[in-house]
């Protein structure tokens, strides 16, 4: 084990910013994209389902 | 071999790849969590500090995988537009116009984790080394392919363009490594290599192996979910999609 | 064979037609290496490690603004369907306009080099080397270019992708064609940076062309 306390993993020995800076980032990001990803999947379901509930109407 | 042909064709078709992308998804997304957990553990908690980076050298265990993946990414992608070109099958466009994004995402991640670690290590944030200049130059190649794509509005046409830039590119990242790591050594530049810690301990490579495994478990999944969205996108006026399960809900 | 010449002399004949556009990418790269000494100092130490980078990144920014006229205006009137319908090989007259191409953009920029090397303070020898360079260098972009020209034929925004496209693809050329000259400046010697240069010339016009005919088939379809 590296670490004796929380407080020293988090000081990452005097390198947090640049540590805590890459891997934060890289998380975000690695969250956001399938978020976004999710949300461009479910607007074309959107549109295709409203799609198919206008002809629906149109010819029942 | 006959049987294994006709199968293999019968996934090419988006129809039938795209509940078979959305079975594998889920698995995919298991593997990237379960390679991040104990890759990120290797990472903190058994690698051990480096006697002459410190702490700041765990920058390597995702700016490693990332450099590698955006490389192997851009491969991938160009085999897929190479297919799409050669047998003129529409899946293969959609996993080229799929895969670029996340490939650009860890060329960016490969530079700004490189940035990061450059910091304390070289004392500047940017260093005309060799292998941050050629992550760069693909970063640019990434979004050359999605600028052109983007700007083709007719899906067919778009692909085969892409895939003539992505060939086109594949053939000259080699080139444009090796020129850049001559100009490199030509101009002495920094001798330090980010790669090149001097005592790799065994620890540290497993770390970032397992590293680079979730990062590719990851490109896949979202390749993967990404590539259902183009295939909705692209199949919207056909019969099948009108007849998804999603779709009448 | 006669095709391509035809071609060639038929895009010349053009492009004397329209002088105009062929001096305008002229004076841009003469414009851009002259601002160069303006934004950064006159010391001519300073000047002279310079000089190979700059005249080579404004051939390169040079070479760009004429790329849209290499299908473009033959894509309007219809001509390029013509000459993919033509018993000629595409591949052959899509050579001939890269070519004319060259002649037209590229050769000027070489002959320029060495006044723009001037005021620069480059002693004859890297003169000479740059022309050299030049020489090998421009057709490469040329033939680069025109993949990118190909790609982006009747794309709305073309003007502005294409460089995103090509200028990535330049790096190599940039690299050895400037580091020759710098190589020489140093005492170190340019063989080898032009015999490399020359390989990625003799690679380009393998492969460029194949590559351009693919892409303007697609655009075309």
């Amino acid at each position: 084990m590296n670490w004796g306390s929380p407080a020293e993993f988090f000081a990452m020995g005097g390198y947090a910013l640049y540590v805590w800076g890459s891997f934060g980032v890289c998380a975000v990001l690695m969250i956001l994209e399938p978020i976004l990803v999710r949300k461009r999947q479910s607007s074309i379901l959107r549109i295709l389902r409203r799609e198919r509930q206008a002809e629906i109407l149109e010819n029942p | 071999m006959s049987n294994r042909l006709i199968s293999w064709f019968k996934y090419a078709s988006p129809q039938s790849f795209y509940p078979l992308a959305g079975r594998m998804i889920p698995w995919f997304w298991a593997l990237t969590a379960v390679f991040g957990v104990i890759g990120l553990w290797v990472s903190f908690f058994v690698a051990p500090t480096d006697f002459q980076q410190g702490e700041g050298y765990r920058i390597i265990f995702i700016h490693v995988p990332a450099a590698w993946m955006s490389m192997f990414l851009y491969v991938v992608m160009a085999t897929w537009a190479g297919l799409g070109l050669a047998l003129n099958t529409r899946l293969s466009g959609m996993m080229a116009q799929a895969i670029a994004p996340t490939g650009a995402l860890m060329a960016f991640l490969s530079l700004w984790t490189g940035a990061l670690w450059g910091k304390p290590m070289w004392g500047a944030w940017w260093v005309w080394d060799a292998r941050l200049t050629s992550a760069l130059i693909l970063f640019f190649l990434y979004i050359g392919f999605i600028a052109l794509q983007a700007a083709i509005d007719d899906a067919r046409r778009a692909d085969k363009a892409g895939a003539i830039l992505a060939l086109v590119g594949v053939v000259n990242v080699p080139i444009i490594y090796f020129s850049v790591k001559w100009w490199n050594t030509l101009h002495q530049g920094s001798t330090i290599n980010l790669a090149k810690a001097p005592s790799m301990a065994t620890t540290m490579l497993w770390g970032m192996l397992l590293m680079a495994l979730a990062f590719w478990m990851y490109s896949i999944a979202v390749a993967l979910t990404r590539v259902r969205a183009i295939i909705l996108e692209r199949e919207a006026h056909t019969e099948w999609v009108k007849d998804l399960n999603e779709v009448k809900a | 064979m006669n095709a391509v010449l035809a071609i060639i002399r038929r895009d010349l004949l053009l492009a004397m037609r329209r002088k105009s556009e062929v001096l305008t990418a002229l004076f841009f790269f003469i414009i851009v290496a002259s601002l160069f000494p303006l934004g950064i100092g006159p010391e001519s130490a300073l000047l002279r490690t310079i000089a190979p980078g700059v005249i080579w990144v404004s051939a390169l920014l040079a070479t760009m603004l004429g790329l849209a006229r290499l299908f473009a205006p033959d894509h309007a009137d219809g001509t390029l369907e013509q000459m993919v319908l033509s018993p000629t090989p595409l591949g052959l007259l899509v050579t001939g306009k890269i070519a004319a191409h060259w002649i037209t953009t590229g050769l000027p920029l070489v002959l320029l080099a060495p006044v723009l090397g001037i005021q620069f303070d480059l002693d004859v020898g890297a003169l000479g080397v740059l022309v050299v360079a030049l020489l090998l260098g421009t057709p490469l972009l040329s033939l680069i270019g025109a993949i990118g020209a190909a790609l982006t034929l009747g794309v709305r925004g073309g003007g502005v992708l294409v460089s995103l496209l090509v200028l990535p693809l330049y790096v190599p050329a940039l690299i050895f064609g400037a580091g020759a000259v710098e190589s020489h400046i140093s005492g170190l010697g340019a063989g080898g940076h032009l015999s490399l240069l020359a390989a990625l010339l003799a690679l380009a016009v393998f492969f460029a062309p194949w590559a351009t005919t693919a892409a303007l088939r697609i655009s075309l379809e």
